[in-house]
């Protein structure tokens, strides 16, 4: 990224047409730690890398329950996704308040893609600096949206935000078109895996309960996080895999 | 002097009526009952109007989390409204504290909740019954405006005044003529005691009757609902 003289505040254009203090904003959500999405017919999953600032601290959250039916995964400034997560969980509550049903997740990532949308043109303000990975289930099924300072959104099968995010992605890339037919067990194994594949060019950094976080939503099941101890099921494929690689899976240096 | 207590203001015939009431009684019983490890919360169904009975079905209580049960008696209106209200206040203490709501908490909440409206009442006479810390079962009673009293029996709602003595007599055994231990009560016991209660209050109390819901809390099951049918005379 280079400075120029376009891009000190978000009202001012660049001659090429780009604001350029969105995409710093954008920066802002690469530098944070990996986090995974993936979707099936019944099920959507989020794998996320918890990363610590130093020993003695405990881990950041990258997990946030919204409503009963609805959780997210975030990238990047966890502040910004603080106040996000608490404008969310009061629009699901009013929703639910008024309508007497679940919030529908297209409409909740509307809402919340305005709200950063004015914040990418007021100069008083700058925009949030936080990707979010949403997962929810309504009536329409599973669902899995990402969320991007621009105020953009998007639906989609699966995908990875954070840093070294692309590794991911190209193994999500390989797998996304079996990821209806899988179970959840499946479902979870490809979430991990693709996880994996963002540390898997580190060295001395392994998933583990310790720096991984699970979240599970979908037909007849709440928003659960699985974290700690409760996680450990779920990394016996990363176990398996690190033994036998499988096909079709770049093991990256 | 006119005794303006036997008007019924849902009686067309009667000679004074007043041109707007904001409140029905649709009458009801609610009874909560905590016992060593458990609680039993039950709440009638039957919706009344003046002599008139517009439903069998109504749904007179509200789980708020596995441990605590909120029953309400007196409008329904003014009942689901309040349920509404507690229910996403619960939903907002739980994402913001992050550990499980209390059956304190619930009291107070309740609490709060109806003094808020001390000057427009909800017409609702409320138990609220659950497991405390240590896992012992309490209710409390509340009247319209939120003055509650943790307890270990209580009674509200149409037929309060039939079974509240039972229930202090039996349970608690107060009044008695000999000086009697206060054993404890089994699941099954209190499940039965509080059958019968409905089912006599049944018979002298017209808005009484039809079904009552009854629900179990208990700390293994959460919980747990059963229907237990009434006469429908």
């Amino acid at each position: 990224m280079f400075r120029n003289q376009y891009d000190t505040d978000v009202t001012t254009f660049s001659p090429q047409g780009r604001l350029h203090q969105i995409e710093y904003a954008q920066e802002a959500v690469k530098q944070g730690s990996a986090v995974v999405g993936v979707r099936n017919k019944n099920y959507a999953v989020l794998a996320t890398l918890k990363r610590t600032t130093s020993d003695l601290a405990s881990t950041q959250k990258k997990l946030f329950p919204i409503d009963d039916h609805i959780g997210m995964a975030i990238a990047g400034l966890t502040a910004d996704a603080r106040l996000l997560s608490k404008y969310m969980r009061t629009e699901c509550l009013n929703y639910k308040y008024v309508y007497e049903c679940p919030m529908p997740l297209s409409r909740l990532v509307l809402r919340v893609a305005d709200k950063h949308q004015i914040a990418t043109q007021r100069v008083s303000k700058r925009p949030f600096g936080v990707g979010l990975l949403i997962i929810g289930y309504d009536q329409q099924g599973p669902h899995l949206y990402e969320t991007s300072p621009s105020g953009e959104y998007w639906e989609y099968q699966a995908m990875s935000i954070g840093a070294r995010a692309q590794s991911a992605r190209t193994y999500l890339e390989k797998v996304f078109e079996t990821l209806d037919n899988c179970s959840l067990d499946q479902l979870c194994r490809h979430a991990v895996l693709a996880l994996r594949e963002t540390v898997a060019a580190l060295k001395d950094m392994e998933l583990s309960t310790k720096n991984c976080a699970l979240a599970i939503v979908g037909k007849d099941l709440k928003f659960t996080i699985y974290e700690d101890e409760d996680v450990l099921p779920y990394l016996d494929v990363v176990q398996a895999a690190s033994l036998q690689p499988m096909d079709g899976q770049s093991s990256t240096l | 002097m006119y005794n303006k207590q036997h008007l019924d203001p849902h009686d067309d015939t009667s000679a004074q009526r007043p041109d707007f009431m904001p409140y029905q009684n649709n009458g009801g019983t609610v009874v909560a009952m905590g016992g060593e490890d458990y609680c039993i919360v039950a709440a009638t169904t039957r919706l009344g109007l003046g002599f008139a009975i517009p439903t069998r079905n109504v749904c007179r209580y509200a789980i708020l989390n596995d441990r605590v049960v909120l029953a309400t008696a007196g409008m329904y209106a003014d009942t689901v409204a309040l349920h509404k209200v507690v229910t996403a206040r619960v939903k907002v203490y739980q994402q913001q504290q992050e550990k499980p709501f209390g059956l304190f908490s619930a009291a107070q909440l309740l609490s709060n909740t109806l003094y808020y409206r001390r000057f427009f009442p909800y017409y609702t006479f409320n138990v609220l019954g659950g497991l405390d810390q240590d896992g012992q079962g309490f209710v409390y009673g509340f009247d319209a405006i939120g003055s509650g009293e943790k307890v270990k029996v209580v009674c509200n709602g149409t037929a309060q005044a039939l079974i509240q003595p039972i229930l202090d007599n039996q349970v608690e055994k107060k009044q008695q003529y000999e000086n009697k231990q206060i054993e404890k009560w089994s699941l099954q016991e209190a499940l039965d005691l509080v059958k019968d209660v409905f089912t006599s209050a049944g018979e002298r109390d017209i808005y009484t009757g039809d079904a009552v819901d009854i629900c179990t809390v208990t700390k293994q099951r959460g919980v747990v609902v059963e229907t237990f049918p009434l006469k429908k005379d």
